[in-house]
């Protein structure tokens, strides 16, 4: 593994980690497809700001553009207000809006130069290496290294700083407001928070592929825990692990880094869907499968109980009613009325159930606990 | 499909059974919680019927089931002897009025005509006969001369005039209705409850879901009281009670005063 | 731009004519069923299948080695479909929410189609230039035969959803009643959304994976604003969509490195800009003026409230007040002479010099209505 390839990992990982950690609340507050709009957005942001300084890991274009980003939170919150169209058109009207000002800005005017209508989707990850950061003559790394790594610092810094706030403003915003945090400048601070990193990611893995970044590994640990310190660790994890296979994907097929980064993000997150251990589709199947008898073990003994001592009760307490009356298949029927007695809960009498003693507490008990 | 059977059916060509509605051994789970437990409910033709029950005891997933909406567990339900969805003409259908969203581009008039829509069958548009109808529906519901009106510009009770009509134009035997009352103004309860009143007596069956338990006695005839299980069902001078309503309603009802042979009233039960 | 010279182009210039039909075709589908997307509350999930369906048009390349629109159509089609079922799967299994679906499915799919497409580029066969067109659109690439398909797949669209008119509507008014009708609501729903694949997957080629759904969810949201029925919703939602295709399109083709995507974009989003705005009832502007002239009454009847309470302070009603007590009163919020003009005019006041002003008999009369209205209200 050449140094270069040790640097792209490196980059992407710390990228991916950046990502991530906003990408948490995103999900938890359902905010997801704001992502979407911000990092169309901020293009036109990029763009303007490159006309003013030509260097896109400049700290001072970071900030320019990322006000795009909130910009254009603000267009939807004020598009919203006026009630003329519903939220989720709102968000679909904005961004396109800036997003192709932004194309056709670099196709007419910047189409020569560092950006170009390419690098805008798929970013340049194969050549941050290539961009170094040199003080007083010494080379000391890539550029972008440096530029995600401040990013990822001022995350972690702005969430673990209020944590407890963006906690509780997440889970209750009626709560948070009750206590004094305000939700809107939460909502805002985060928003910044996602624009910038977006900003800064944009250069690796160009405008789209931030939102992979941002959403697929935080739906997957949200799969994984209930924790929230938990989820933002795993998240994080899962982010470097899309970002360090995408690479090794992209070198084995010979195809576009960031392209596979976001392949392996979404891999990763079927993996889970399908394998997570309480939430995943397979132990919910599972599970299911297992509450079926018990539920049906359940319902008959209600039915029992519920026609005890009633004129219907000899006809309701037949094993041939179940079919008629529960709409029960024969064989699905035996078999819940063999999981009952097995259970101690009735008794086969020549075709006709009775209920236990432990069967009408087991019956009460349900009917009480639901 | 059972869109292309008769256009319009009378009693005389109904089953023999006496009952409107019967649900036998009735339950229903979502994700194996279940909400309805076993329930066995009669409704004899021609009743005026309120479900009432405390919140989360299933009553609208009850008129769900019986509109065949939601997957049953277990048991089956007959409307006229037969299976609900060989009698979707015979059953029209009242939803909550939040369900859906009123700033959808429509006029008054095409919303009702949506009740016509079942009997028209696949394709055919709606012409004057229908448009005939809708206005003289409007009109039983005092909404006449709403009819060109967007649907977003109606107040709370009118959308649910709106939503009456609708089910009338339908035509049907049976009505089940979802809290028809809920945020209406006085005037417009009256005019719903008149007009409730008015379709039992030309032999029409009516279920309604309920929350105010002091009017249970003053409007309907018949009642189902619900928690998960069924309490309670029949006339309701015999199953309105105290007793009955603390078992459906546990300690969260606090009954003050004996109202009449009939009824009880109460403050403080939590409805919504 | 010699506008007389783009006209005679438009009809006699192979290149601009198909350009302009294309793109009208484009419009008007999208526009249509972009309505009830929009209705639907479906508005993103455009976005997520357009960016869902870039895997399938590589795949498809890389499957029949054909550029024909049928074969990419078809494969975009199929892809932004399973795209869709994932987000419905992901969000009816897990606890994740759907706009959290539709961000994983739209980016992961995207990004996988990015990979497909940097393979197909670096392969050594000189039929594969111009995929990359699907991401932003070239509309001067369109072919008469594209236009022929386009026409087609848009023509059986438009058509299947007029046939099951009244049925759509129900579904997307008011599904639960629709089935208690007896009508099979969840394919009808499998048929619509189809159709809303369709519509996106035709734009493709002239505007581009990234930005197709705001062909969809612009057009109808500019005629939402004009109208209170769903059929001129539908028809001018169409119009606006094909308006802007045709400019944006012709606009591109005769400027040079001007995408057509975005354009296309810029010229809708101007459309819902003015309807916006200008639209009457809804528009903010009449909405403004509205709220204005409200604003402007209740000033003028609280005045004259503010004159008959002094003034019954006194035996005589029509006794008068200077200038500043009712400044005063008005709680400094202004334009207390302008509104006194306005009541002279209509005859409430008049003025005894120029800094008092009484009530005239009429204005009695006005002020004492204005309360009991007032009372009756409270």
């Amino acid at each position: 593994m050449g140094f270069e390839q040790f640097e792209i990992q490196l980059i992407a990982s710390v990228v991916a980690a950046a990502c991530a950690i906003p990408g948490v609340f995103l999900v938890l507050r359902s905010m997801a497809m704001m992502s979407d709009a911000i990092s169309h957005a901020i293009l036109l942001g990029i763009v303007l700001a490159f006309f003013v300084i030509p260097d896109i890991s400049s700290p001072l274009l970071i900030i320019g553009a990322a006000l795009s980003g909130v910009l254009t939170v603000s267009l939807v919150e004020l598009l919203n207000k006026t009630r003329l169209v519903k939220e989720d058109a709102s968000i679909g009207l904005v961004f396109p809006v800036l997003f192709s000002i932004g194309v056709i800005l670099i196709a007419r005017y910047a189409w020569n130069v560092h950006l170009d209508v390419h690098a805008v989707l798929l970013g340049e990850l194969a050549f941050a290496p290539f961009d170094r950061l040199i003080i007083f003559g010494n080379d000391i790394g890539p550029k972008s290294l440096y530029v995600m790594g401040t990013i990822l610092i001022i995350n972690l810094f702005f969430i673990s700083l209020f944590y407890k706030e963006i906690k509780i403003a997440t889970f209750d915003a009626g709560l948070a407001a009750a206590l004094g945090f305000s939700p809107g400048l939460i909502h805002y601070g985060l928003m910044s928070l996602v624009s910038v990193t977006a900003v800064g990611a944009f250069d690796a893995v160009g405008s789209i592929l931030v939102v992979a970044l941002m959403i697929a590994p935080p739906a997957a640990a949200y799969l994984l825990t209930d924790n929230l310190t938990k989820m933002i660790l795993i998240s994080v994890v899962l982010g470097v692990i899309s970002s360090i296979s995408g690479f090794w994907l992209a070198i084995f097929l010979d195809a576009n880094i960031a392209g596979a980064m976001a392949t392996m993000a979404g891999v990763l997150f079927v993996l889970v869907f399908l394998f997570a251990p309480d939430r995943g589709i397979i132990a919910i199947a599972r599970r299911r499968s297992h509450q079926r008898w018990e539920f049906a073990g359940k319902m008959l003994a209600i039915h029992l109980l519920n026609h005890e001592g009633t004129q219907d009760e000899e006809r309701e307490s037949q094993i041939q009613h179940l079919e008629e009356n529960l709409r029960w298949k024969e064989s699905f029927a035996r078999r819940v009325v063999h999981y009952s007695a097995n259970n101690g809960f009735l008794l086969v009498n020549d075709d006709r159930l009775v209920l236990t003693t432990r069967g009408r507490e087991y019956a009460k008990e349900s009917i009480v606990d639901n | 499909m059972h869109l292309d059977k008769v256009g319009s059916l009378n009693k005389g060509d109904l089953d023999m059974s006496e009952n409107a509605i019967e649900v036998e051994d009735l339950t229903v789970a979502y994700q194996e919680k279940p909400v309805l437990w076993d329930i066995d409910l009669t409704v004899p033709e021609g009743v005026l019927m309120a479900i009432v029950g405390p919140n989360g005891a299933g009553k609208t997933t009850l008129i769900k089931a019986i509109l065949n909406l939601v997957k049953t567990a277990a048991g089956q339900i007959k409307i006229y002897g037969k299976t609900s969805s060989d009698q979707k003409r015979l059953v029209g259908y009242v939803p909550q009025r939040g369900s859906v969203d009123w700033d959808f581009p429509t006029s008054v008039k095409d919303v009702v005509m949506m009740g016509r829509y079942g009997a028209l069958g696949w394709i055919r548009r709606p012409g004057k006969e229908e448009q005939k109808m809708a206005l003289s529906a409007l009109d039983k519901v005092g909404m006449l001369q709403y009819a060109e009106r967007q649907i977003s510009q109606l107040s709370g009770g009118q959308q649910q005039r709106v939503f009456l009509a609708r089910a009338l134009v339908q035509d049907a035997q049976v009505y089940l209705m979802d809290e028809p009352f809920q945020g209406v103004d006085a005037t417009t309860e009256r005019a719903i409850v008149s007009l409730l009143q008015e379709l039992r007596k030309s032999g029409k069956t009516v279920v309604v879901v309920h929350h105010d338990l002091q009017t249970v006695p003053e409007y309907f005839d018949w009642t189902a009281l619900l928690n998960v299980r069924l309490i309670a069902s029949g006339p309701v001078q015999e199953v309105f009670t105290e007793e009955n309503l603390r078992l459906t309603y546990g300690g969260r009802v606090s009954f003050l005063k004996h109202n009449g042979e009939n009824g009880v009233s109460n403050i403080g039960q939590r409805t919504g | 731009m010699d506008l007389g010279a783009l006209f005679y182009d438009l009809f006699f210039d192979y290149t601009l004519r198909t350009v302009a039909l294309g793109s009208a075709v484009l419009g008007i589908v999208s526009g249509a069923l972009g309505a009830y997307a929009v209705l639907r509350k479906q508005s993103l999930l455009g976005d997520a299948m357009s960016h869902a369906a870039l895997p399938g048009i590589a795949i498809a390349f890389l499957l029949t080695g054909s550029k024909a629109s049928l074969v990419l159509i078809l494969g975009a089609a199929i892809a932004g479909w399973i795209g869709t079922l994932f987000i419905m799967s992901i969000v009816r299994l897990t606890r994740i929410k759907f706009d959290s679906a539709l961000g994983l499915v739209l980016s992961v799919f995207f990004g996988f189609g990015l990979v497909l497409l940097t393979i197909i580029q670096k392969m050594p066969n000189a039929n594969q230039a111009g995929l990359d067109k699907f991401l932003f659109g070239q509309a001067a690439a369109l072919l008469e035969r594209d236009v022929i398909t386009m026409s087609i797949l848009g023509s059986i669209a438009i058509i299947t959803m007029m046939v099951f008119w009244k049925e759509f509507k129900l579904l997307s008014f008011d599904p639960d009643f629709g089935a208690t009708l007896g009508f099979p609501m969840r394919l009808l729903d499998i048929l619509l959304t189809t159709l809303i694949v369709l519509a996106i997957v035709l734009g493709l080629q002239t505007v581009g994976v990234v930005l197709m759904s705001a062909m969809i969810v612009a057009p109808a949201a500019a005629a939402r604003q004009w109208t209170d029925r769903l059929g001129t919703m539908v028809f001018l939602s169409s119009i606006f969509g094909a308006l802007a295709g045709i400019v944006g399109a012709l606009l591109s083709s005769s400027i040079q490195r001007l995408p057509t995507g975005p354009t296309i974009v810029l010229c809708i989003s101007a459309i819902v800009i003015v309807s916006l705005f200008f639209a009457p009832r809804r528009g903010l502007v009449w909405n403004w003026i509205r709220v204005r002239r409200n604003r402007g009454r209740l000033h003028i009847e609280a005045i004259l409230e503010d004159l008959y309470s002094l003034a019954s302070a006194h035996d005589n009603p029509e006794h008068a007040h200077s200038i500043a007590v009712l400044r005063l009163m008005s709680s400094g919020k202004g334009g207390v002479d302008k509104s006194l003009k306005t009541l002279e005019e209509q005859g409430y006041v008049r003025s005894v010099n120029s800094d008092q002003w009484a009530l005239t008999k009429a204005g009695v009369e006005q002020a004492q209505n204005l309360m009991k209205i007032r009372e009756g209200n409270n």
